[in-house]
């Protein structure tokens, strides 16, 4: 089944705080509606934590940091869920459920999941690596 | 002869073998090849007793060497639908074609896919035009369309637009997607035509074709009779709404002797249909072929129903109240008695300081109310806001060559 990303635009506010728990209680009932499809996910802290990174000179050169997201928007991102769903129609689906669809906007995206590399994976590569230069 | 019969039978057997391979491109290419092959054979061999289930056949076989071919897919898909392939009949029940061919229009017009994309593939995959072809009746580019079709393709394939009829709870809402795209490809043509550009009949007629296949797919459907009969009632009066000069004649003026009667007649039994089948509340398109039969039946101009044409455009409104359709409901209340009435409603509205039909509207009815002076100031704005030397030359004939500017 394919995988989507379930990307969370809205207001960009701290929403540990009391005046967003009814908000955060409809997030958990989603949670709950959508317990078959949802794979994980994550709720972002607000943008005026972000540090966005560039190497300008391309792999090497200098490490230029700045302050804030990569893109000022009105509503940024806030979170996402990844999603494994039929198809792109249950992926909206499950989307329009989310509370942001409402007040701001999610966008839903197909992604190919990469297995997150582990310290013996990594080792594997190198041993394959080394064995293919030997050879050629 | 034998160019009819493929093009009868091509959407078909793309639509089945769509479903075989789940790979439109797959298909295009495949039944693409088969017509070629039909085209070398069939006149040497004669028209083989199903030409369909023929092209099945080769367009399957098409398929299986090029999945041989092409190294990209990845080994066990490719298994897949080979064996999907060898395994499938060489035709197939009529219930499961009917399916196929609605399968690929929902496809072709699903709501993740932008409306212009969605526009361009009906008019290639659903319609059998080349990409030259599509381009040139869009009046876009070719390596424009091309770009575009290959990224509709490239959605379609990666974000998991499935090739389905969509469930039963969804279809009125995806009947009506699919109404609304073939309906933008009806006034694409329509459109051209007043912009002052070559006459472009066909995108017309391939919409009307459309809709006629449409209905025969899912029959009883209120949004379908009424998108066919809109189409039907408003082709029915093309030879009028241009003179022999090419300048717009507006419906009120119209020699009502040029409208073609039989499409005229269909369009008014679909639309009273489609009036029928709509549940409490009436469907837009219904709504619309209402209005365009009210004008039909009407013997000429002073024999219209207005208020019958106002009290459609009310129920219009309730389900679409866009500046666009108040100024026209306005104007339907001019032509019931009440220009000062209507006048107040078109100047009431916003949003439609740019469009070219606010601004026109408005000079017909300051004119109709003895503002001659307000009149011309009206049209001499709506001749800035339009390319369309048709729409200029309209308003020199009624308010003097000084209103164009020139």
């Amino acid at each position: 089944m394919p995988n989507y990303v379930a990307l969370i635009y809205s207001p960009d506010v701290d929403w540990s705080r009391p005046e967003y728990s009814d908000e955060m209680a409809a997030y958990g009932e989603f949670g709950q509606a959508a317990v078959n499809v949802i794979r994980g996910g994550a709720v972002l802290y607000q943008t005026n934590t972000a540090t966005t990174v560039r190497v300008t000179g391309g792999k090497g050169g200098d490490v230029v940091l700045s302050d804030g997201p990569y893109a000022e928007t009105k509503e940024a991102l806030t979170g996402f869920y990844l999603l494994e769903c039929a198809d792109l129609d249950e992926a909206i689906k499950v989307a329009s459920m989310i509370p942001a669809a409402w007040n701001g906007a999610v966008e839903v995206r197909p992604v190919l999941l990469m297995e997150a590399p582990t310290p013996d994976s990594v080792e594997a590569r190198r041993a394959e690596a080394r064995a293919s230069s030997v050879t050629t | 002869m034998l160019a009819e019969v493929l093009r009868r039978e091509r959407r078909q057997v793309l639509a089945s073998l769509t479903r075989l391979t789940g790979n439109l491109d797959l298909a295009e290419d495949a039944v693409q090849e088969a017509s070629i092959i039909a085209l070398r054979t069939w006149p040497r061999t004669g028209l083989p007793p199903n030409p369909r289930a023929w092209l099945i056949v080769a367009a399957k076989r098409r398929a299986i060497d090029e999945l041989r071919r092409e190294a990209i897919r990845p080994g066990k898909e490719r298994e897949a639908i080979t064996l999907a392939l060898q395994r499938a009949p060489d035709d197939f029940p009529i219930g499961v074609l009917r399916d196929d061919q609605l399968r690929l229009i929902f496809t072709c017009c699903h709501p993740a896919l932008a409306a212009e994309a969605q526009v361009a593939l009906s008019l290639r995959v659903l319609c059998g035009l080349t990409v030259a072809e599509v381009a040139g009746l869009l009046l876009i580019p070719e390596p424009t369309m091309a770009k575009r079709l290959t990224r509709a393709r490239g959605k379609i394939a990666a974000a998991g637009i499935r090739y389905r009829v969509p469930d039963t709870a969804d279809l009125p809402e995806r009947m009506r997607a699919v109404a609304t795209t073939v309906f933008l490809l009806f006034t694409e043509g329509y459109a051209s035509r007043s912009n002052g550009l070559h006459e472009r009949r066909q995108p017309c007629e391939e919409a009307i074709r459309l809709g006629r296949l449409l209905v025969a797919l899912l029959p009883g459907e209120a949004v379908l009779e009424g998108l066919l009969a809109a189409m039907l009632l408003q082709h029915s009066r093309r030879e009028a709404r241009f003179d022999d000069a090419g300048d717009i004649v507006l419906l009120g003026d119209q020699d009502r002797s040029r409208w073609d009667r039989a499409l005229a007649a269909e369009g008014v039994s679909r639309a009273a249909e489609a009036i029928r089948l709509s549940s409490v509340v009436p469907e837009r398109f219904a709504v619309v072929a209402a209005i365009a039969a009210c004008h039909a039946i009407a013997a000429d101009a002073a024999a219209t129903d207005w208020r019958a044409v106002v009290a459609w455009y009310d129920v219009l409104v309730l389900l679409d109240p866009s500046p666009v359709v108040l100024l026209n409901r306005a104007a339907a209340v001019a032509e019931s008695g009440e220009p000062a009435v209507a006048l107040a409603e078109v100047e009431a509205l916003e949003g439609l300081e740019e469009y070219f039909w606010w601004h026109a509207s408005r000079a017909e009815l300051l004119r109709r109310l003895g503002r001659s002076g307000d009149a011309s100031a009206a049209a001499k704005r709506a001749c800035t806001l339009t390319k369309s030397e048709a729409q200029r030359r309209l308003l020199a004939r009624r308010y003097g060559e000084t209103v164009t500017g020139r």
